[in-house]
């Protein structure tokens, strides 16, 4: 018998501590996958977000580092700048890098440093128990959005792949979705081709993931998936945002 | 070898110190009175290949810097008091992770944003912990640009034996003074690294995984990690005093300060002895650890202290603890970058006797 699907390399033997319906675990697997394919598990260093990935040290299996709130980007540049041999990527959600580490993630983009950054975008923050996050879409109930979000009291849905493109030191920028399997293999796509441009030394990567956050939604997982498809991406389109010429 | 002077800034001084030293990485961040050492940096560290980034911000500067100590290079950051305090979510991690680094604080007057002129206004900051959490970090207090050059080698040395950030903390005054230095006496401390192989991340090769983190959630383990701090904090204010003690064996009385203050109190101390005052004098070097037992110990013997600081009174709730009523302590001190003259402390000095 064919051996298809077994625990890759790169993640621990580990049970993860994410909700059930979560899409942390599916992206962490992507992650890992991707890594292993790439044979870099022995010369990557992850830094894990302040959030519901905090943990990604106990399950991935590889050298990860802790960093302050929005700030991976900046630590990811001191450790890339001072180790460029080594492959250097950030995994941050929505309040990390979209809100507190806003500035972090526009200058790492614009400088165009050569790591690469997984921004997972559930459209809440969902650690602290479901406040609104800059990717909270128009009308969306959170903890601190009671009413819905209101543009006139809260502002509008912070497009990071949008914002982001207009930056010449961005190699590439795209955003992808773990909805459905044909979903969750273009991400995967994605997701490895935003190593291979560290690897071949093309500069700035960013793969933003719509994931599903079912207990702070109030959703069944598989409504969650439905909210994506139908509402969630029609606020943040899939595609790609920017890519370098091809050498 | 040693006749060899050039004449040099503080602040670039620091520079050529951490250069000398080894330094693999600076980060920094324009604030005034610390402008020359980005500048200086900027071109120096390319030149020799070294890593330079220009931050966005003080945050991700020292964000930059724990990138760099994760990896076990030498690193360091410098500012200015307002972008001191923009640092201090990052030092307290670097505490917490237990990450070397230097990091230099060029004080100007505060609070807010305070003034340019050289202050003494960030002890406190300094050596109480600016950042949340028990934590410490060790302070060291230049009082020329001779000890700004050597600091910098005797920082990186401390913060990796410790690991542990360490802190220069200077001022504007010194930062912008000019002194002639000897950059190739071979007294300076010979410059040595502490290996980082067996904890700083670089691939998993050949070796199991690790991380680098400050997130103790399961009970009790925080509370154990902080009495693992604790352990080494004792350890270094066991090992690591510094100070610096003039004319105190016959002293009647005797004036302490640190920086750029003890500079003149120093100054003022030689002026009343050539007047027949038997003044002396203590200069703190670490501010964390502080010398608390000599400063005990004069105190049994003095008939009275006075304390010189650059601010409305900070160091001397250190020396109150040290002296602990043994005998009484007088304060004299100038905030919002106002500075001493020797005749202002030597005058006040003598009021005392």
């Amino acid at each position: 018998m064919k051996k298809i699907y077994f625990k890759t390399e790169s993640l621990k033997n580990t049970i993860f501590s994410y909700c059930p319906g979560c899409g942390h675990g599916i992206i962490h697997r992507l992650v890992a996958e991707s890594i292993d394919e790439l044979n870099i598990r022995e010369t990557t260093i992850g830094i894990a977000p302040v959030g519901c990935a905090v943990f990604a040290y106990d399950y991935w299996n590889f050298d990860v580092t802790e960093a302050p709130h929005g700030r991976p980007p900046a630590v990811a540049t001191g450790i890339k700048r001072c180790c460029p041999d080594k492959i250097v990527f950030t995994y941050q959600g929505d309040g990390d890098l979209a809100a507190i580490g806003t500035a972090e993630i526009v200058h790492a983009a614009n400088r165009g440093e050569n790591i690469t950054v997984f921004f997972i975008n559930n459209a809440n923050y969902g650690m602290t128990g479901g406040q609104m996050a800059p990717t909270t879409v128009l009308g969306q109930k959170t903890t601190t959005t009671p009413f819905g979000r209101n543009s006139s009291r809260d502002g509008y849905p912070l497009k990071i792949c949008e914002l982001l493109s207009s930056l010449e030191g961005v190699c590439y920028l795209e955003r992808v979705s773990v909805t459905s399997p044909k979903n969750v293999l273009a991400a995967k796509r994605a997701i490895k081709k935003a190593f291979q441009n560290q690897i071949l030394k093309k500069g700035f990567s960013l793969v933003e993931i719509l994931s599903q956050c079912p207990t702070d939604w109030g959703k069944t997982p598989m409504d969650s998936i439905k909210w994506i498809d139908e509402v969630l991406s029609k606020t943040f389109p899939l595609g790609v945002y920017k890519e370098c010429a091809k050498k | 070898m040693g006749s060899n002077k050039i004449l040099m800034k503080g602040n670039i001084a620091l520079c050529e110190g951490a250069i000398a030293a080894g330094c693999d990485a600076y980060f920094g961040y324009p604030i005034t009175p610390q402008n020359e050492v980005p500048a200086y940096m900027s071109g120096k560290m390319v030149q020799l290949d070294r890593v330079f980034v220009q931050a966005e911000s003080e945050i991700s500067a020292i964000n930059m810097v724990f990138g760099a100590a994760v990896c076990g290079k030498r690193a360091m950051t410098s500012s200015s008091s307002p972008g001191i305090s923009l640092k201090q979510e990052g030092i307290s991690y670097l505490c917490a992770c237990e990450l070397p680094c230097l990091i230099v604080n060029v004080q100007r007057g505060g609070p807010g944003l305070g003034n340019i002129a050289g202050s003494q206004a960030d002890y406190f900051q300094a050596t109480k912990g600016g950042g949340h959490g028990d934590y410490r970090m060790i302070v060291l207090a230049p009082y020329s640009v001779r000890e700004m050059y050597e600091f910098a080698n005797i920082s990186f040395q401390l913060s990796e034996k410790y690991r542990n950030p360490v802190m220069i903390l200077t001022d504007g005054i010194i930062g912008q003074m000019m002194e002639p230095v000897s950059i190739e006496d071979n007294k300076r401390e010979p410059i040595t690294r502490s290996s980082t192989d067996g904890w700083c991340l670089g691939g998993c090769l050949g070796r199991e995984p690790r991380s680098i983190k400050s997130l103790f959630m399961t009970e009790g383990v925080l509370e154990k990690h902080n009495y693992h701090l604790k352990n080494k904090y004792d350890l270094i204010k066991k090992n690591e005093v510094r100070y610096e003690e003039y004319l105190t064996e016959d002293a009647a009385i005797v004036v302490i300060a640190y920086g750029i203050s003890a500079r003149i109190a120093k100054s003022a101390v030689r002026k009343l002895r050539e007047d027949g005052i038997k003044a002396g004098f203590i200069r703190p070097i670490t501010l964390w650890p502080f010398p608390y037992d000599k400063i005990s110990e004069v105190s049994s013997c003095v008939k009275k202290i006075l304390v010189a600081e650059m601010n409305l009174g900070q160091m001397v709730e250190d020396v109150r603890l040290a002296v602990n009523g043994k005998c009484p302590v007088e304060f004299i001190g100038h905030p919002g970058g106002g500075l001493f003259t020797d005749t202002e402390i030597k005058e006040k000095l003598a009021s005392m006797f």
